[in-house]
């Protein structure tokens, strides 16, 4: 994930002044190209399937913000033939949505919505501990994984913590 | 952290680099990435293409050559290759009878050639694509992943690989790789962890007197933790399983007695005489034996048995020719 996110950083400059839909696009398509494995594909199509939401929009408000993350769920679950409970990225990504969507509907602004996104990832990582995997490749091990910290719901935290820092 | 490496970043291009160096006038690189390919690119027939992540050395690239594999794509140490690397690989070995992907069940790989297929498709190569799912540690249920790929790919790689030579089409070669896949069997184990470069620790730790069973080829622990016992008890454990799952009463077998990377061959070789005179007593016939490192996980001590049934169309394919780096007939 490190490898694909500093080859982003890389094209932010030849991507100044593009629009946000873009700008998730190329984000997307970089990480299918250099991170590999799972997350590559996961976190690329997610990206690319927000930035088809987001196309020439320049700014965006809390509700487009909101149907951005409801289209890389979208993408999650269709490439990664996944749901939640079953120890993965979406057991951070679907609470957070959840707890964002809520936030917005009652008003709340973005910074507020986004920290409420956090709060529900980080309990969502922490739930990903109590359970068994069924998907992805800890899922070999069966009852052995619970107690472990999914990596894939930690990831998705840490990126949703990097947005809530830029706010 | 202990390796004979010059730097972490530098392990898997520098492999590859110096696998087409041992057979330079056999194999090449492509400029892309580290995708390995037959130096004379095959005309007219269905080229076959695999690749999964490095660290099971000689696996794939080591396959690569006549009678087997075309190409080869190596991810970063248990890592995925990417759909574009795929593709490049996809695009310089693809003939006008198509290409056939042999692809590991591992969800990253499936989705990566998934991606990697379809971006073919669109450019009009026909590609296609495998999975091959032998171990029998892993229950094929709801509830996991499926059964992994492990050593008994190889096998698939001999077969498919030599009914392409043939001439036959794209859906003759995939028929046969299925029928590969529905026969073969593999259960391993491990003594030691092993240390991605990245990580610089092993992936867990056992105790002296304790050993994994129903290990995988990516450094995770096995499916239960049991306490050392003797060689002819682990194979004996681990064949039981595998003849439990198919039954080759009365059937030909190739059998591979494969090396997880930092087992000695006198324990392959002790284990195979068990596996043996186990085969011997349940009135399978052993057709042949390959003892050695053919799938690995990196510097692993551990082993796994395949068995693959045969019949006389398997036997014919598994004895054509194969000039490979790591296999040769």
């Amino acid at each position: 994930m490190a490898k694909g996110f500093n080859a982003v950083v890389t094209k932010l400059d030849a991507m100044a002044g593009k629009d946000i839909g873009s700008l998730l696009k190329t984000t997307g398509m970089t990480l299918v190209s250099t991170v590999g494995g799972s997350a590559g594909p996961l976190y690329g199509t997610a990206f690319m399937k927000a930035g088809a939401v987001l196309k020439d929009k320049m700014e965006i408000g809390s509700q487009e913000l909101v149907q951005a993350l409801e289209a890389a769920i979208g993408g999650i679950k269709m490439r990664g033939k996944a749901t939640t409970g079953e120890k993965t990225m979406l057991d951070a990504i679907c609470p957070a949505y959840d707890a964002m969507k809520a936030a917005v509907d009652a008003g709340e602004d973005m910074k507020q919505a986004v920290a409420r996104a956090v709060e529900a990832a980080r309990a969502g990582v922490e739930y990903t501990k109590t359970i068994k995997a069924t998907k992805g490749r800890a899922s070999y091990i069966g009852d052995r994984s619970i107690g472990h910290q999914d990596p894939g719901a930690t990831s998705a935290l840490y990126m949703l913590e990097v947005l809530l820092e830029q706010i | 952290m202990k390796k004979i490496i010059n730097a972490v970043e530098n392990v898997e291009e520098e492999m590859i680099l110096g696998l087409v160096k041992s057979a330079p006038d056999k194999l090449r690189k492509l400029e892309c990435g580290n995708v390995v390919v037959r130096a004379r690119k095959k005309e007219g027939k269905v080229a076959l293409i695999s690749g999964g992540g490095s660290g099971h050395e000689p696996a794939h690239g080591g396959y690569v050559g006549e009678g087997m594999l075309d190409g080869a794509v190596a991810g970063a140490v248990f890592t995925s290759p990417t759909p574009d690397q795929i593709y490049e690989a996809i695009k310089a070995v693809a003939t006008d009878k198509g290409v056939l992907c042999i692809v590991k069940n591992y969800t990253g790989d499936i989705m990566n050639f998934e991606m990697a297929i379809d971006m073919a498709k669109d450019e009009d190569i026909n590609a296609d694509y495998v999975v091959v799912n032998d171990d029998v540690a892993v229950k094929d249920s709801l509830y996991t992943t499926g059964r992994r790929g492990v050593a008994g790919t190889v096998l698939v790689h001999k077969i498919a690989g030599a009914l392409a030579e043939t001439g036959a089409s794209l859906e003759e070669v995939k028929a046969v790789a299925e029928k590969v896949i529905a026969n073969v069997r593999t259960m391993g184990m491990a003594i030691t962890a092993c240390t991605m470069p990245a990580a610089g620790k092993p992936g867990f730790e056992l105790a002296d007197d304790e050993m994994e069973i129903g290990i995988g080829i990516h450094g995770e622990p096995g499916t239960s933790r049991e306490t050392l016992k003797p060689a002819n008890e682990i194979a004996d454990e681990l064949l039981s399983r595998i003849v439990e799952d198919i039954d080759y009463t009365g059937k030909e077998v190739a059998v591979i007695i494969n090396g997880m990377g930092g087992t000695p061959l006198m324990e392959l070789y002790i284990v195979n005489n068990y596996v043996s005179d186990f085969l011997a007593e349940k009135g399978i016939k052993i057709y042949d034996t390959m003892v050695g490192n053919y799938m690995t996980s990196i510097e692993m001590a551990g082993f796994s048995i395949t068995l693959l049934r045969l019949d006389d169309e398997l036997k014919k394919l598994y004895d054509a020719k194969a000039d490979t780096p790591a296999l040769k007939k």
